[in-house]
């Protein structure tokens, strides 16, 4: 199972991300297990600036705005 | 160009509703239909235009930027690029932990910090279109004053010995080229227009509530407090008003969008320059919530040494332009 990581202080998009996302696993069939991530040392060790940022299995894929569809389900298959 | 906002104004507040130019309600209503329709069409129009234009501009190239350049010219260059990129106050933290650990120093981050939320592409329209151009020159100024002596003053004082222990590791670790994630890309039109529009609204969600608020207290001063109460209580920049105006900015929270519709209507009203400017900046920069925020990342005794810096700031350029201004 994927293991996914929404990075954020908790704005509005970033829990846009983390919902967006479980809901295109939800459309692929694709078991992810998302968590939302708030600590500064999480962004400081991705070395993350602007947020929403996200993590897939500990790798950063993406930051500063709530992904599109496509990008998601490339990350996920 | 703006008296079509004038005449949408004249026609809906004395012909369609029947109110009378004199009246309270016929005054305030006006300015809140001429200022709205002025201020939404100009936010429309230049976040896009400016979006377009800044498209390629991120937050990591200005951190490449300010850690590559020397510390003197840094505090000028952090105190620019946090007046013309934006950012949400839910970025601070992450901005702050990539500035400090790319060895930007403190002050210079602070520069940036502090400046960001009083100077944006949208106050400088908003200040231009209500209360002119000289206006809009002293608040930049002013502005950025603060964010550079402010920064100058925190390395003075070696702040980021007040980081929080992990911070201050990342400072003294510092690492220019660990950024993962470095795209370096020439946008083609297409992309620059995506993202001019999602910037758009993304801003428009932000700050039109702050519109609404902000210029409906301005058309209630308008309207509804005599003409002659400021001028004749505070006209003359008594010098204990400027401290109080900054006083009672704190509790008030609100962003520059908010703010400016008031600072047009406290002018109008004969507020001094310099009175009404420490009151609008501490309104927002001197905000509890955001001050919270850095509390992840900084002790809170620095907190309060900023958050002191700041007032202390506001005050002596409200009396220094209340000087200039009214001598």
């Amino acid at each position: 199972m994927k293991e996914i990581k929404v990075l954020g202080s908790g704005c509005a998009k970033c829990v846009k991300t983390a919902e967006f996302i479980q809901g295109v696993a939800n459309d692929c069939g694709i078991p992810v297990h998302i968590v939302k991530e708030s600590s500064p040392e999480v962004m400081l060790k991705h070395n993350v600036m602007s947020t929403p940022a996200v993590v897939v299995d500990n790798q950063l894929m993406h930051s500063g705005s709530v992904p599109d569809r496509k990008i998601i389900e490339e990350w996920l298959t | 160009m703006f008296s079509i906002f004038t005449k949408l104004a004249d026609w809906l507040a004395y012909s369609l509703f029947g109110l009378v130019p004199d009246s309270k309600l016929g005054g305030a209503l006006h300015f809140f239909i001429e200022d709205t329709t002025k201020i939404f069409f100009l936010l429309v129009l230049m976040i896009y235009v400016i979006a377009l234009l800044r498209a390629s501009l991120n937050i990591e190239k200005v951190r490449d930027y300010l850690a590559k350049n020397n510390k003197f010219f840094g505090y000028l260059m952090g105190s620019t690029f946090g007046a013309i990129t934006p950012f949400c106050s839910c970025s601070s933290i992450p901005v702050f932990l990539g500035f400090t650990s790319a060895g930007i120093p403190v002050g210079i981050t602070m520069s940036f910090l502090l400046t960001s939320p009083l100077i944006n592409e949208v106050a400088v329209l908003l200040l231009l279109s209500l209360v002119g151009w000289e206006i809009t020159i002293i608040y930049v100024a002013v502005g950025m004053a603060v964010g550079i002596a402010g920064g100058i003053f925190l390395d003075f004082i070696r702040a980021e010995q007040l980081l929080q222990p992990f911070a201050l590791k990342a400072y003294q670790t510092a690492n220019v080229s660990n950024s993962e994630h470095n795209i370096d890309s020439k946008l083609s039109f297409r992309e620059r227009h995506n993202f001019a529009k999602i910037e758009l609204f993304d801003i428009l969600n932000r700050v039109w509530k702050w519109v609404f608020v902000g210029v409906g207290l301005g058309a209630a001063l308008h309207g509804y407090v005599p003409d002659s109460w400021f001028e004749a209580n505070l006209g003359s920049g008594q010098w204990w008003s400027v401290p109080i105006a900054v006083l009672a900015g704190i509790p008030l929270y609100s962003n520059a969008t908010g703010v400016i519709p008031v600072m047009e209507s406290l002018i109008l009203k004969g507020l001094p320059l310099g009175t009404t400017l420490a009151f609008c900046m501490s309104t927002v920069a001197a905000s509890f919530p955001e001050f919270i925020l850095l509390k992840q990342v900084m002790t809170w005794k620095l907190l309060t040494i900023i958050f002191i810096l700041l007032l202390m700031s506001f005050t002596l350029i409200g009396w220094l332009i209340n000087i200039i201004y009214v001598l």
